[in-house]
């Protein structure tokens, strides 16, 4: 039975490393680069696809509900603020933690089992140093451009389900969309993401960098990865809305 | 001619444990410059785990190891850095990096590690891999090559920082007779061109026979016979006699 404040222990000293390593030379501009077009361009099309089918459906629902009280003109400024303040967020760290955590956790699981590890340590690479620190530095970097991405796939899915049924011109909708929306709701939201991020690549690095039971860890390292982030992320969330509230009041809605 | 120095891998009552497991008991030996020791021994009686501890990727619980005047067991990640560049290790399934070209595996710790341009770079990994014989196939990757091509790119990746020791676990498991002397060729090419002390762990004594100076048989996790082949062949454990007696 593991141990669980050990283990957020050896999880938080993990992610502590990954952070101070980030800021010391060698710098993997190389390998950042790589894991930024694994971890943000190969998870576009899922994102893109992911928010344009949520954003039809949400205004699909949101119209449903608005009819009742007469307010069907709020259905972009109900739809925008809802996923620029939480869904997209959300939704963005979800799916990411289930793409890329999962793939994480895999790779470095199998390069583990496979020595390939210590085959680089062998070379006086750091591992550590070219194998986490890039992951998790990209998955910062890209969660919040993701999430961006999400926000205006969703944008169009919800314009396109409102002018199926209204014909709504595409300046009415974005005029209606960003009537209540400030730059606060925009930004401190979409940077929370940063902070999943940092969730996914520090957990999933983890558990697959520290796995030591052969093929069956590559499976466990797997499904722990996403597991435990996507649990972490929504705990997350929890707090960081609460200081998003707490340091920009006006956001509150 | 080889020219034999003083000890350059040394290794003063090692052991190791896994949990409950006890791998090594007080296994103690030294290599000199330029020499070749074959360890052998029965599967699970801890002879990847000596090369393991030799280059410390893993550490013993008791004992110390010297590399090149330098004791190991207690230094830091940069001391056993600077280390671990003066050493090779191939190891059984090769361990390529399995993302990049052999190209780019060969090329990353030279980039790394010694300053070189892009040009002393292309040189040195084309040098290294056509003396394994693998100078067409710089832009393939690892799942691309047969058992024997990456075992011998293992192997170029492992000289590609001319180390002054040469681990090498298992080179010819896995690989037909033909292939195995080649590999086995190859180390000698490297310890007569370059005076490279290579420390083999196998199961080849065919291959043991041809390429070491001297033999150390593993058994139960204790250095049970050390020498050269005669001094083996003649010693008192008869686990050791029969290992170093079957061809």
């Amino acid at each position: 039975m593991v141990n669980p404040i050990a283990f957020f222990g050896e999880i938080s000293l993990f992610g502590f490393r990954a952070v101070r390593d980030s800021f010391s030379p060698p710098f993997e501009a190389e390998q950042v680069h790589m894991q930024m077009n694994e971890i943000g361009a190969r998870s576009l099309p899922l994102v893109l696809a992911s928010g344009f089918a949520l954003g039809m459906v949400m205004s699909l629902h949101t119209r449903g509900t608005l009819v009742t009280f007469g307010a069907t003109a709020l259905i972009p400024t109900v739809h925008a603020m809802a996923f620029f303040i939480e869904i997209g967020p959300l939704v963005t760290g979800l799916l990411v933690s289930g793409r890329v955590g999962a793939g994480i956790g895999a790779v470095l699981s199998n390069m583990r089992v496979t020595e390939q590890i210590d085959g680089i340590e062998s070379l006086s690479v750091d591992s550590f140093k070219f194998l986490v620190v890039p992951r998790v530095l990209a998955c910062v970097l890209m969660l919040p451009l993701l999430t961006l991405f999400m926000d205006f796939a969703s944008l169009v899915g919800g314009y396109l389900a409102e002018f199926a049924i209204s014909h709504i011109s595409v300046e009415l909708y974005l005029s209606r969309a960003f009537m209540y929306l400030e730059w606060p709701n925009f930004i401190a939201p979409v940077l929370k993401t940063s902070v999943f991020g940092f969730i996914i690549g520090t957990v999933s690095s983890y558990f697959g960098y520290t796995t030591d039971e052969g093929a069956e860890g590559v499976g466990r390292a797997a499904t722990n990865s996403v597991v435990i982030s996507s649990l972490l992320i929504i705990l997350a969330d929890v707090i960081l809305v609460k200081c998003i509230l707490f340091l920009f009041p006006e956001t509150a809605l | 001619m080889t020219e034999i120095h003083q000890p350059i891998v040394a290794c003063r009552q090692v052991s190791k444990a896994f949990g409950e497991k006890q791998v090594l008991r007080d296994v103690s030996f030294e290599v000199k410059a330029g020499e070749i020791l074959c360890i052998l021994g029965r599967s699970g009686t801890g002879k990847s785990v000596t090369l393991k501890l030799l280059i410390a990727l893993q550490r013993p619980d008791h004992g110390k190891i010297w590399i090149d005047d330098d004791e190991i067991t207690s230094m830091d990640a940069a001391g056993l850095s600077k280390v671990r560049r003066k050493m090779g290790f191939l190891f059984q399934d090769a361990a390529l990096f399995d993302g990049l070209t052999l190209y780019e595996n060969l090329a990353l710790p030279l980039a790394r590690l010694t300053g070189k341009g892009r040009d002393e770079i292309d040189i040195a990994v084309t040098n290294t891999l056509k003396q394994v014989g693998l100078a067409c196939d710089t832009q393939k990757k690892p799942s691309a090559l047969s058992g024997g091509m990456r075992k011998r790119a293992g192997l170029a990746r492992a000289l590609i920082l001319n180390p002054k020791v040469l681990l090498a676990d298992e080179p010819s498991s896995g690989l037909d007779r033909i292939t195995a002397s080649e590999i086995d060729d190859l180390l000698l090419q490297q310890r007569s061109e370059s005076n490279t002390t290579i420390v083999v762990v196998t199961h080849d004594v065919h291959g043991a026979r041809k390429i070491g100076d001297k033999f150390g048989v593993l058994d139960k996790g204790r250095m049970i016979a050390f020498g050269t082949v005669d001094e083996v062949e003649s010693s008192e454990h008869e686990v050791a006699r029969r290992l170093i007696s079957e061809r």
